[in-house]
């Protein structure tokens, strides 16, 4: 129906009787002179539509019967809400459809509170919808600035104000007030950023792994986390992982703190499988550790895919390759999870004889 | 004036001052108060302010409401909650987690979630609110933004309500991080992967906020002062102050007949906006009960207790952190860069830290560059229907397109597995998206908007389709279409037609080039972008015409007698 922006602007009169053709935007926009106002009037407030409730007594009766009504449902859920509260126990449990089980005391709590709440807002609503004034009121409203007369009046207060304390005329007062604001804050803050925390030092390039760690100066055995017990190389069989901790983790001073950093995972290829010599050098028989602490933002890299060898991160699914190095090849990971170098000691067990080459989890400015 | 005793009574002073006698006891009380204090003149000022209705006010009182919400519950909250790293080994009543080693804070979020009657009820209340406050939040600046209601005098509020928007995502993820349940536990393990990419001070920053190593035990004391009181101070006082602005700049109404730039017209605080929007309190509060007793949120028990060694997949933050988490996830990889011997990670930096200010930077500049735009100084009264400002639409749709790319990105491992996806693949997309999509929302708005301003103007023009097909005598069909009363009309044309005033094309009227500055130019050029295909309200004379059936232009030379018509 509509012919507004007819590319080539042509006049095309199609004489229908509604007169579609009549105005168009190619033909320029009209703008009202002479007889014609240039835009339309504001035509004012259209007229007052009197509601049901204004011309009806009996509907007004209705509707304050429903408002009170709502107000009274409000009231039975604020008591159901006391009655479930002290009768139902805490534990006992409901089956509900599409819920399954549920707790009842926190189902019948909410839902009453849900009644007795909700039903004093819609009362009042109703109440203001039906029975309060809905005729619309006009308020005028004005330049929010002052005039000028009150802004130079200001300026002048401020002025004076200067004047009066000399403040201007004494240079050396409006300097060391400055210094003296300035650094006044400075101690406060100094306070409370020393009292914050230790310097970081080499903590985030140490682990449990490092030989700083050891007991008896042998080095830890890898362990299985949680069952913190040993594992012998024949265990590990091709395509089996494991989740490791270094030996006497959980009896360090803060246990999670140094998990954080030592977490491990321990897995099994088929030698010829692995593209790294490194990997396989610092590996036992194809048995490789690599640290779970994702190099992204640390997470733990969770997820290990059996037959692509890739191991996944589930936060924000970096990808990394078990046959090469721990190698990214997906996601938003830059560097490979650093390999821990192990070994077998004397009775079959696999153990750590250094701690990693280099510092786990995510980058910081200064790890080289 | 008057005589007046030394005894300090100024002059108009009674010195029985019973000034506060009234008949009824509420009278009485209220009299008392104000002898004390003044305040009758101000509070009847207040009760007789006038409020315009519409249904996209009630957003910010959503959030509002959802706010005090939270705050109330929070209180409770506060009264179980032990906010401690320290080691417990639980022993409440929750059997699938008897025994195990935690922390003080997930025990006693166990403890109000299975042993304090109603107690978990009010943790959901506080999530969900907590949830929809956000939500509301960013509903409002939608309408704000859309309708152009930040425009001056507003521009100060609308910084206010950045702001505040920004506050709540940090205060929310203080909030969500404190119980020490392996989820919160994984966010705040990423948190603290950001931070370390800060260049020179990261690990320094780090083992401050911590208080050393991660997680160590100092930090969820800490986030627990910033989250109950330090945000939620600012947040109160910021609030406050959006609140007296609204009420210093009256509030914005949509066009309509009878409604001005000069005036507002709705109704007063005394009666029907107290029953309206403090019976609206009572609404929000049923609703958000009615969810938190049907749909268990942060169900932390399903969790466990945080372990750095352990990670579930689909680990996601709440909402309104999603979009951070995704650009971290569509970040490339290579964006680190080595040199003598320091390291650092800009798109990591990128993707959190820097990019959640910047949004709100950008949204709280956004008036400023607008108004450098168009020039305009005027007071702004009357919001604009998003159709006629079309680039602005336009310009938030493409943000609001980008903001959502990287929300579903932040989802990229669950579509991956309910729609048996690659998500490799899926993660290129939203790369690509991320560029593509923005423009193409920019085009495709625009094209809505333009179309509906076209369609407003057909509308005045010709009527309204009644759909009653008349046959004439000559046996031709047409549709009857009926004129619009000129109340609805006025909704049609009151579209601010776009002034002129940085329109400027830097030439005079003879086409010679004038010497205008670089960033005048600059500016007009941005002023076209911005205006150029606006489409003007129908005028008067241009329904006449209309009326004139296919004859318009002489209809209107003949009213006119002979003025000319030009194109705008």
């Amino acid at each position: 129906m509509t012919t507004h922006g007819t590319p080539d602007g042509a006049h095309t009169p199609m004489n229908d009787e509604h007169g579609s053709t009549a105005v168009r935007l190619d033909q320029g926009h009209i703008q009202g002179t002479g007889g014609i106002p240039a835009q339309f009037q504001n035509p004012g407030l259209p007229p007052h539509v009197e509601r049901m409730s204004d011309i009806d007594p009996k509907a007004a009766k209705r509707a304050e019967l429903q408002v009170a009504s709502m107000f009274i449902l409000s009231i039975l859920g604020s008591l159901a809400c006391l009655v479930a509260y002290f009768v139902i126990p805490t534990h006992q449990q409901i089956w509900i459809p599409a819920i399954e089980n549920g707790n009842l005391s926190h189902l019948a709590i909410g839902l009453t509170l849900a009644i007795s709440t909700f039903f004093i807002g819609a009362g009042a609503v109703h109440w203001a919808k039906t029975l309060m004034p809905d005729q619309e009121v006009v308020e005028e409203r004005h330049p929010l600035h002052s005039t000028p007369e009150e802004r130079q009046a200001f300026a002048r207060a401020l002025a004076e104000g200067d004047a009066a304390a000399q403040l201007s005329r004494r240079p050396l007062l409006k300097m060391t007030l400055a210094g003296a604001l300035g650094l006044f804050a400075i101690p406060p803050i100094v306070q409370l950023v020393g009292g914050l925390g230790p310097l970081p030092g080499d903590d985030l390039s140490t682990t449990f792994w490092d030989s700083k760690y050891w007991t008896n100066g042998k080095a830890p055995r890898l362990m299985r986390d949680p069952e913190m017990t040993p594992i012998k190389a024949s265990d590990v069989t091709i395509g089996s992982v494991f989740h490791v901790l270094p030996e006497g983790i959980m009896d360090s001073e803060h246990p999670l703190d140094e998990k954080g950093k030592a977490a491990v995972l321990l897995m099994r290829l088929h030698p010829d499988q692995i593209k790294s010599q490194k990997e396989r050098d610092w590996g036992y028989h194809g048995i490789v550790a690599y640290s779970k602490i994702c190099t992204h933002v640390g997470c733990p890299v969770g997820l290990y895919e059996q037959t692509t060898h890739h191991l996944l991160c589930p936060c924000h699914q970096s990808t990394f390759d078990v046959t090469d190095d721990c190698k990214v090849i997906f996601g938003p990971a830059h560097r490979p999870l650093p390999q821990l170098k192990i070994a077998v000691d004397a009775e079959g067990y696999l153990i750590a004889e250094h701690g990693f080459a280099e510092a786990v989890g995510p980058s910081f400015w200064e790890r080289g | 004036m008057s005589t007046r005793t030394t005894d300090g009574l100024r002059a108009g002073d009674s010195r029985s001052a019973a000034t506060s006698s009234s008949s009824t006891k509420a009278g009485a009380i209220a009299g008392w108060v104000d002898d004390r204090t003044g305040l009758a003149k101000g509070a009847r000022y207040i009760m007789s302010k006038v409020f315009p209705d519409h249904w996209s006010f009630m957003l910010g009182e959503v959030a509002m409401y959802s706010m005090i919400i939270t705050l109330i519950t929070g209180v409770f909250l506060t009264f179980w909650f032990v906010p401690s790293a320290g080691h417990v080994e639980y022993n409440g009543s929750y059997i699938p987690l008897k025994g195990v080693q935690m922390s003080e804070a997930y025990a006693s979020t166990l403890h109000i979630s299975f042993d304090v009657r109603g107690g978990l009820l009010i943790r959901q209340i506080h999530h969900w609110g907590a949830l929809l406050f956000v939500v509301a939040i960013v509903c409002h600046m939608f309408r704000v933004f859309f309708t152009g209601a930040y425009r001056k005098p507003r521009e100060i509020n609308w910084l206010i309500g950045t702001m505040l928007a920004m506050l709540a995502l940090i205060e929310g993820f203080a909030g969500y991080s404190l119980p020490d349940d392996l989820l919160s536990g994984t966010g705040l393990r990423a948190a603290q992967g950001f931070m370390l990419t800060i260049p020179v001070i990261g690990s320094y920053f780090v083992y401050f906020l911590f208080g050393g190593t991660f997680p160590g035990e100092a930090i969820i004391p800490r986030l627990y002062s910033v989250h109950i009181l330090l945000l939620p101070a600012i947040i109160v006082g910021l609030f406050a102050a959006h609140l007296i602005l609204v009420m210093v700049h009256k509030h914005t109404q949509y066009p309509g007949p009878g409604r001005t730039n000069e005036n507002v017209v709705g109704f007063r605080l005394m009666p029907v906006y107290t029953a309206k929007a403090g019976g609206f309190f009572f609404i929000v509060f049923g609703i958000i009960a009615l969810i938190s007793s049907l749909f268990s949120i942060n169900s932390i028990w399903n969790y466990g207790p945080y372990d750095p060694t352990a990670v579930t997949a689909g680990s996601q933050p709440d909402w309104y952190m999603g979009f951070a988490d995704g650009a971290l996830r569509l970040m490339p990889g290579w964006t680190e860069v080595s040199f003598g011997g320091f390291t650092f990670t800009y798109g990591i930096l990128l993707g959190s830290l820097v990019l959640l200010p910047l949004v709100y930077v950008l949204m709280g500049a956004y008036p400023f560059v607008e108004q450098w735009i168009t020039g305009d100084q005027r007071e702004h009264h009357l919001l604009e229907r998003p159709r006629n400002a079309d680039t602005r639409t336009a310009i938030g749709v493409a943000a609001i397109t980008a903001y959502c790319v990287l929300w579903f990105a932040a989802g990229n491992d669950i579509i991956a597995t309910h729609l048996s996806l690659s998500i490799n693949d899926i993660t290129w997309f939203f790369r690509i998206l991320f560029f593509v999509g923005p423009l193409l929302a920019f085009w495709v708005t625009k094209r809505i908007c333009l179309a509906l301003q076209r369609a407003d103007r057909e509308k005045v023009l010709h009527g309204r389709e009644t759909g009653e097909i008349v046959r004439t005598a000559d046996g031709r069909f047409y549709e009857r279409h009926e004129p619009l009363d000129e109340y609805t009309r006025w909704h049609l044309v009151t579209g601010e037609p776009p002034v002129a005033l940085a329109l400027d094309s830097g030439t005079d009227h003879n086409g010679v080039r004038r010497p205008a500055s670089k960033s005048e130019r600059r500016r007009a050029k941005w002023a076209r972008f911005f205006y150029k295909d606006n489409i003007p309200p129908v005028t008067p004379a241009e329904l006449i015409a209309a009326q004139h059936d296919g004859h318009g232009h002489e209809a209107v030379a003949e009213i006119e007698s002979g003025e000319t018509t030009s194109r705008h």
